[in-house]
C-alpha cells in the first residue's frame, strides 16, 4: 500500500463511531455504534474502486466520512496530498469542489421545487464559478453529458422517471469538474434494463473525463463489472481488498468466499454447478461486536484462534489485501 | 425432476385475467389478459419489472386487489378446478392460508407489530386447522424450527421487532406454512434482504418444497434467484405474459427481444474488463396510455411495420412448451444467447 504517485485518495485507520445515549433528561453515553472501526485503503486516479458488503457494514459511512460529511472519530484521509481532516471550513469549501457525491435514492436527493437547470447549477452557485450565460451554457453542456434533452432545464423532477433523475443527479456531481465521486448505491432503485444505462453512462464519463470513482453497492455482480479493484466489508471492517476478477475468483477470506457464492448467476447452468456456502445467523450488532476476529460467530472455519485475536489486516500476496488468520492456507 | 412434471395434476389455471385501475388519471392497463396454468409442485418464477403487472396479477389470484380502484375485468382462476374469482370473501379467507399462503416484500409490514410471533402463528394454527392453544404453540413452535430459527421454542414468546429481516422474513414463510397451503406465492420476498440472508432464504424454500410437495410462484425482478429456483418462467412486460417457458429456454433460447434485453442488462461473470452492457434504450410504457401494438415496440430493435398494428399473440416456438409473443420471434437470435448464457 505505498503512496506512490498515482494515488488520489488514501485512507488510514478511519473509524467513526455514533455514540448511544440513554436517558431521558441527562443523557448518558452508553456506548458505540462502531459504523467504521478502522480501515485503510487507497483509491488510485481514474480507478473505480467497489465497496461491498451487507446493510450496516458501514460501506456508506466509509463513503461520507472520506467527503468529511461526517466528521471522523480517529484516522486521516488525505486527498492528493492535503489531509482532508485538518482542514478550516473555508480550505475544506475549496477540496469539496474536487469531490461529489451520487445518492442512492433519485426521488430524496432533488429537490422537489426547484427546475433541473436549478438543481444542476447549484454548485456553479455556490462555489461561484460561473453566472449568466457561462452557468445556462455549462448546465446545457453537462445535460447533454449524461444524454438528456437540453430543453429539460425547465422542467421540474416530478417529471423524471428514476433512470433520468439519476441522470440529473450526475450531472449535478459533475458540474465543477470533480475528481473523486463517491457513488452510494446509485443503481439499487432503479429497474434492471435502466440500471444498465446508468451503468454505461457512468462508464462513459469515467473515461472522458478521467474520474475516479469509489462506488458504494450491495450488489455484486454490478460492482464487479464496474470496478478496477474491489473491497469486501464486514461489520465496519475491510476484510479483504483486491483485483476485481482476484476476489472474484480466488477469495481467501471465509466471509468473501460466502458472499461471491451467494450471489445469483443468472445462468440455470452455471448455478447448478455452482457449489453455495450457506452462512448461519446474521450480522451481529455493530455495537457490541464478537471479540477476536468479528466474523467468528458465522465463519466455517473459525478456530480458537479467532475467537481471542484479531486478524491482522495484511498483503497475503501481491495486491491482495486480506483480514483473517489463515488467509495464507486459502492461497 | 421435469418428466415427473408433465405427469403432475395442473393446480392453477388463469384463462385471460384482466385487471383494470379505474382512476382519476385513466385507466391504468394493468394485466391484460394472462393465461398460463401452474402444476402441483411446480416452481414458477415471474419475472419483469416494476409495473409489470406481476404483483398485481398475483394480488389478483388472491382476491386482494383493491376495489375501487381496482377491477378483475376479464378472466378465470382456476385453483383445483374452481374459479376463484366466483368467490365471496368468506369463501376466499377460508382458500387463503389454508390453500393458498403469500408472503410479501416487506416482512416488518405484513407482521403486526403489536402482537408476539407465536401469536400470530397460532392464529392460523386455530382458524385453518381448528387448534387448541396448546397444540396450535407446539407446532408453531416446529414451523420455526423447520424455518430455520434457533431456539424456536423460546422465540414464540418474541415481538416481530425483536427478530432480525432474514428472521422476520422466515416467520413469514412459517406462518405461510401453518395451513399446509398448495400453493406459496412469494412476491419478492427476499429483495429487501442481503445476498448472504437472501441464499438462506432460497435454500430454505427449495428444501420446503422437496419436503412438502407444495407449488410455489415467486415473484421477483431478480433473473439470477429466476434461474436459480424456477423450473418455469412468465416474463412480464406491460401486463402481458411476453415470453414463458422452462428455465433453460428462458435463458438459453430466448426468443423474445425483451428477455433478450433483460439477461444483457446484466454483467456476465466471465466479462473481459472494459465491457460494456447491452442495455434496453427507452423507458417501460406508461399503463394509462399503451400503444396499440406491442408495448415493446419502442424500445424493441427488431420492431416491424406489424409491430406496429397489433399486440402479438403468445404463441408456441420451436422448443416444447415455449411461448413467446412476439411477431418476429423467429429472427430473434442475439449474440447474447448464441454464446455462453
Amino acid at each position: 500500500m505505498s503512496a506512490d504517485n498515482g494515488t488520489l485518495v488514501q485512507v488510514r485507520d478511519l473509524k467513526k463511531y455514533f455514540p448511544i445515549h440513554k436517558g431521558a433528561l441527562i443523557q448518558r453515553h452508553v456506548g458505540d455504534i462502531k459504523a467504521v472501526d478502522g480501515v485503510s485503503f487507497d483509491i488510485i486516479k481514474g480507478e473505480t474502486l467497489g465497496l461491498v458488503g451487507e446493510t450496516g457494514s458501514g460501506k456508506t459511512t466509509i463513503g461520507r466520512t472520506v467527503l468529511r460529511l461526517y466528521e471522523p472519530t480517529e484516522g486521516k484521509v488525505t486527498l492528493d496530498g492535503t489531509d482532508v481532516f485538518s482542514l478550516n471550513p473555508k480550505e475544506l469549501s475549496q477540496i469539496r469542489r474536487r469531490t461529489a457525491m451520487i445518492f442512492q435514492d433519485p426521488y430524496a436527493s432533488l429537490n422537489p421545487r426547484h427546475t433541473i437547470g436549478t438543481i444542476i447549477a447549484e454548485p456553479l452557485e455556490i462555489h461561484k464559478v460561473a453566472k449568466g450565460k457561462e452557468k445556462e451554457e455549462r448546465v446545457t453542456e453537462l445535460l447533454q453529458m449524461v444524454g438528456l434533452n437540453q430543453f429539460y432545464v425547465n422542467r421540474y423532477p416530478f417529471e423524471f422517471s428514476g433512470g433520468q433523475r439519476q441522470r440529473i443527479g450526475i450531472a449535478r456531481a459533475l458540474a465543477l469538474h470533480p475528481d473523486l465521486i463517491v457513488c452510494d448505491e446509485p443503481i439499487s432503485s432503479l429497474d434492471v434494463s435502466i440500471q444498465a444505462q446508468v451503468v454505461n453512462l457512468l462508464e462513459k464519463l469515467q473515461k472522458q473525463l478521467g474520474l475516479t470513482y469509489l462506488f458504494i453497492a450491495h450488489d455484486l455482480s454490478m460492482v464487479r463489472h464496474i470496478s478496477d479493484r474491489m473491497a469486501v466489508m464486514y461489520l465496519g471492517k475491510i476484510v479483504e481488498l483486491a483485483d476485481r476478477d482476484e476476489i472474484y475468483l480466488r477469495p481467501v477470506h471465509p466471509y468473501t468466499q460466502a458472499l461471491m457464492s451467494a450471489v445469483p448467476v443468472p445462468d440455470p447452468d452455471l448455478a447448478e454447478q455452482r457449489q453455495k456456502i450457506i452462512l448461519e445467523g446474521d450480522l451481529p450488532s455493530p455495537a457490541n461486536p464478537p471479540k477476536g476476529c468479528n466474523f467468528n460467530t458465522r465463519c466455517p472455519f473459525a478456530k480458537e484462534i479467532c475467537i481471542e485475536e484479531e486478524p491482522e489486516y495484511r498483503e497475503v500476496k501481491a495486491e491482495h489485501f486480506a483480514a483473517c488468520h489463515f488467509a495464507e492456507d486459502f492461497l | 425432476m421435469i418428466n415427473s412434471m408433465d405427469q403432475a395434476e395442473v393446480l392453477l389455471e388463469i384463462k385471460d385475467l384482466t385487471t383494470r385501475f379505474y382512476t382519476e388519471e385513466g385507466v391504468v392497463y394493468a394485466v391484460n389478459g394472462v393465461s398460463y396454468t401452474l402444476k402441483e409442485g411446480e416452481i414458477l418464477g415471474v419475472v419483469g419489472e416494476s409495473g409489470c403487472g406481476k404483483s398485481v396479477h398475483a394480488l389478483s389470484i388472491m382476491g386482494l386487489i383493491p376495489s375501487p380502484p381496482g377491477k378483475i375485468d376479464k378472466g378465470e382462476v382456476l385453483f383445483d378446478g374452481r374459479d376463484l374469482l366466483k368467490f365471496n370473501q368468506s369463501e376466499l379467507r377460508d382458500i387463503r392460508g389454508s390453500q393458498v399462503a403469500m408472503v410479501f416484500q416487506d416482512p416488518m409490514t405484513s407482521l403486526n407489530p403489536v402482537y408476539t410471533v407465536g401469536f400470530q402463528i397460532t392464529e392460523v394454527l386455530s382458524i385453518h386447522k381448528g387448534m387448541n392453544d396448546k397444540e396450535a404453540r407446539g407446532v408453531a413452535g416446529e414451523l420455526l424450527d423447520k424455518v430455520g430459527i434457533p431456539g424456536a421454542h423460546d422465540r414464540l414468546d418474541d415481538y416481530p421487532h425483536q427478530f432480525s429481516g432474514g428472521m422476520r422474513q422466515r416467520a413469514m414463510i412459517a406462518m405461510a406454512l401453518a395451513g399446509d397451503p398448495k400453493l406459496l406465492i412469494a412476491d419478492e420476498p427476499t429483495t429487501a434482504l442481503d445476498v448472504t440472508i437472501q441464499a438462506q432464504i432460497i435454500d430454505l424454500v427449495k428444501r420446503l418444497q422437496e419436503n412438502l410437495g407444495m407449488a410455489v410462484m415467486w415473484i421477483t425482478h431478480d433473473l439470477g434467484v429466476v434461474a436459480e429456483l424456477a423450473q418455469n418462467v412468465n416474463v412480464m412486460y406491460a401486463g402481458y405474459i411476453v415470453e414463458r417457458g422452462s428455465v433453460r429456454d428462458i435463458f438459453k433460447a430466448t426468443r423474445h427481444p425483451y428477455t433478450l434485453g433483460l439477461i444483457g442488462s446484466l454483467p456476465r461473470l466471465d466479462e473481459a474488463p472494459g465491457t460494456e452492457l447491452v442495455a434496453i434504450p427507452g423507458l417501460p410504457p406508461d399503463l394509462v396510455d399503451l400503444p396499440k401494438g406491442c408495448p415493446f415496440v419502442p424500445r424493441c430493435m427488431y420492431a416491424v411495420e406489424q409491430c406496429l398494428e397489433e399486440m402479438p399473440p403468445l404463441e408456441q416456438t420451436d422448443g416444447k412448451d415455449h411461448t413467446v409473443a412476439c411477431w418476429r420471434w423467429e429472427h430473434v437470435v442475439g449474440e447474447v444467447t448464441a454464446d455462453v448464457r
